[in-house]
């Protein structure tokens, strides 16, 4: 799971295949991601792992870094 | 709308027959405050008395930073109630560096000669730290929360139609910021002919997300309903951002007719909603969705309405409108009640002869939506380098004459006198005229335009030239279209070491600092940042870096997009 979206950020978002993307790297306050993005993320997310996340939920505190998503994710599912 | 009487932009909505009626909903999570005129009217004079009773005069310059909530409602009106000079701060946000923006604050406070700052507990601290030995009011909202309400006489407007309202500063960009200045009658015509032009009717329902610190949020989405007695419902810009179908569920429960939008928020909202998320929406209220303030993509509108037409979209709600804060707000407006006039250009003869040539056969052609013609009061000419007129189809800078004009940036006599002359403001946009109306083709300036929000390069570059291993002065920062978000990316290309290009740590590292430093002072994210060896950037003869030939490589070596649809107009 974690390796999927560590590519799919890598790819949609930060347009990078060599980047070494941190497991503990902060995706929003270290610029890689911002807000639209978390949407488009939260839908992929919905679609490969099903499990769905509240537009509200989408905020730094729950997102900003892939080990924080990887976790809220398994609390849903 | 006709206010013959009114001087002054603090007049909200004076008529009593208004006072019952809805003038304002604030959704804040799932709440809705709904307040009538009478109310509103209420808070603004009981704020403007307290804002006075702290020692504000008429003239002063009042600077807010405060978040998207209701007091910053008030507390704007309050100031211009007593002709005080309000000026709404951009909000912090999770990204933006926290010392960075309390520092541009201070810039500001200094450079204009601010009387009061005013903004939330919880900013205090770290702005009377900031503010440390400047002479200036620093007030909390929480100080003015037990404020009385305003004795009954003295609400008169302070001001006329000469003197200054408020200060619209033009960008978020970390260099100097340049307040644009408008006076109350310079508002109130804009306001006058571009509610003619929209057909601005008291049923009107306003609904708006956008930050109110941004020309389009602030005039089309506030200060036009409340002055014209008709209804606004507003909502946080951070809220909709990770949440955009509240736009779309307000729009429903309130009947709304009338939403602003930037070009980029077309497509998200036509790809970022769940179709369960729109069950039994309803969209047939809506007179115009109207795109503005960055350039308008066909494609935008063709996405919107392909989603949207099943849930009761009209097709010719899709208006566009081309405006700018220095001239308060609209330029031109696109016809109500048929879809905006599309033109399709020869590419070959716009790029080299800078002429807007309708296609033919098989040659490739760009599609330019119109931005209509100009409101009344408004005049557009097109004009070449020495400022000389071009006939039609000719692409060159805008210039506009205008009732609505601004009087200046304040304190900045040369930036203004750089961009007016005889009446008239060169805009530094692009474009041609065609049978009346105006198409936008790109920009003189190298200015990059994310969402609608305005971002100099050199600011970018500017961040950059003290990190390690990267080459001082040798960073290029400029927009490359993102056509699946129908918005500019932000790319850098940065020449660096050639033993960090092998290593991925270091290549890494440089990545990180970039990245991290364009977000953290511009709250924008660097899209792209590529990572070059030395010479790879191409420079002018007089040695400066050459954005757009490095764009044009780096479209073409990086993204392999020679045939990058709408690549000319960026």
């Amino acid at each position: 799971m974690k390796e999927q979206l560590r590519e799919y950020i890598k790819k949609h978002m930060i347009k990078d295949a060599r980047y070494p993307l941190k497991d503990d790297e902060s995706l929003i306050k270290g610029g890689l991601v911002d807000s639209f993005s978390l949407v488009e993320l939260a839908l992929f997310i919905e679609e490969q792992f099903g499990a769905h996340f509240d537009d509200p939920e989408l905020t730094k505190d729950n997102m900003d870094t892939l080990n924080l998503i990887v976790a809220n994710i398994e609390a849903k599912l | 709308m006709s206010h013959p009487l009114l001087t002054s932009v603090a007049s909200l909505q004076i008529t009593p027959q208004h006072d019952n009626k809805t003038a304002l909903v604030f959704i804040e999570g799932d709440h809705e405050t709904r307040y009538t005129f009478g109310e509103l009217r209420a808070q603004v004079r009981r704020c403007g008395h307290a804002l006075r009773a702290a020692g504000i005069q008429r003239g002063q310059l009042v600077v807010l930073v405060i978040p998207h909530r209701l007091e910053l409602v008030y507390h704007f009106w309050g100031a211009l109630h007593i002709g005080a000079v309000p000026s709404i701060f951009p909000f912090l946000s999770d990204k933006l560096n926290p010392e960075r923006y309390f520092d541009s604050v201070r810039r500001l406070v200094q450079h204009s000669g601010v009387r009061a700052v005013i903004t939330t507990r919880d900013f205090e601290g770290a702005l009377q730290t900031t503010l440390t030995g400047i002479d200036v009011l620093l007030l909390t909202l929480e100080q003015f929360a037990g404020a009385n309400a305003a004795p009954e006489n003295g609400d008169t407007p302070l001001a006329d139609a000469h003197d200054l309202a408020f200060l619209q500063h033009s960008s978020g960009s970390t260099g100097l910021q340049k307040g644009v200045m408008l006076a109350h009658g310079a508002v109130l015509r804009q306001l006058t002919s571009y509610a003619q032009a929209i057909q601005l009717d008291n049923d009107d329902v306003i609904v708006s997300w956008l930050p109110l610190y941004h020309d389009m949020g602030l005039i089309a989405g506030f200060i036009l309903p409340l002055l014209a007695g008709v209804k606004l419902v507003l909502m946080s810009p951070f809220q909709w951002v990770r949440d955009p179908k509240i736009l779309l569920r307000a729009i429903q429960r309130h009947r709304g007719t009338l939403c602003w939008l930037p070009n980029f928020a077309y497509n998200f909202l036509a790809t970022r909603i769940r179709d369960k998320d729109l069950d039994g929406l309803d969209l047939s209220s809506m007179r115009a969705f109207i795109n503005c303030s960055e350039p308008v993509y066909a494609e935008s509108h063709r996405l919107f309405a392909e989603r949207y037409a099943a849930y009761g979209l009209r097709a010719d709600a899709l208006q566009t409108c081309y405006a700018m804060a220095e001239n308060v707000f609209a330029v031109t407006q696109s016809a109500f009640g048929t879809a905006p006039k599309i033109d399709i250009v020869d590419r070959r003869a716009l790029m080299d002869e800078q002429r807007a040539l309708p296609a033919s056969g098989a040659a490739p052609a760009l599609t330019l939506v119109s931005n209509g013609a100009p409101i009344a009061g408004c005049r557009v000419r097109i004009v070449d380098m020495q400022r000389q007129d071009l006939p039609e189809r000719h692409v060159g800078e805008i210039a506009i004459h205008s009732a609505s004009l601004m009087d200046g940036y304040y304190r900045r006599p040369e930036e203004s006198a750089a961009v007016m002359s005889d009446g008239w403001y060169f805009t530094g946009d692009m474009g041609y005229l065609a049978a009346g109306e105006l198409y936008i083709t790109g920009r003189k300036k190298d200015l990059i335009i994310v969402g609608g929000k305005n971002i100099y390069p050199q600011d970018i570059e500017n961040l950059l030239n003290d990190i390690s291993g990267l080459h001082p002065g040798r960073a290029s920062a400029f927009g490359v279209p993102n056509a699946q978000l129908g918005t500019e990316d932000i790319a850098i290309v940065a020449e660096v070491d050639a033993s960090a290009l092998d290593d991925d740590d270091r290549r890494a590292a440089i990545q990180r600092e970039i990245r991290a430093r364009v977000a953290q002072n511009t709250d924008m994210i660097a899209r792209y940042v590529h990572l070059v060896s030395a010479k790879w950037l191409i420079k002018t003869s007089s040695g400066k870096i050459a954005r757009s030939a490095n764009r044009d490589k780096f479209l073409q070596e990086v993204l392999n997009a020679d045939e990058t649809p709408n690549a000319s107009l960026l």
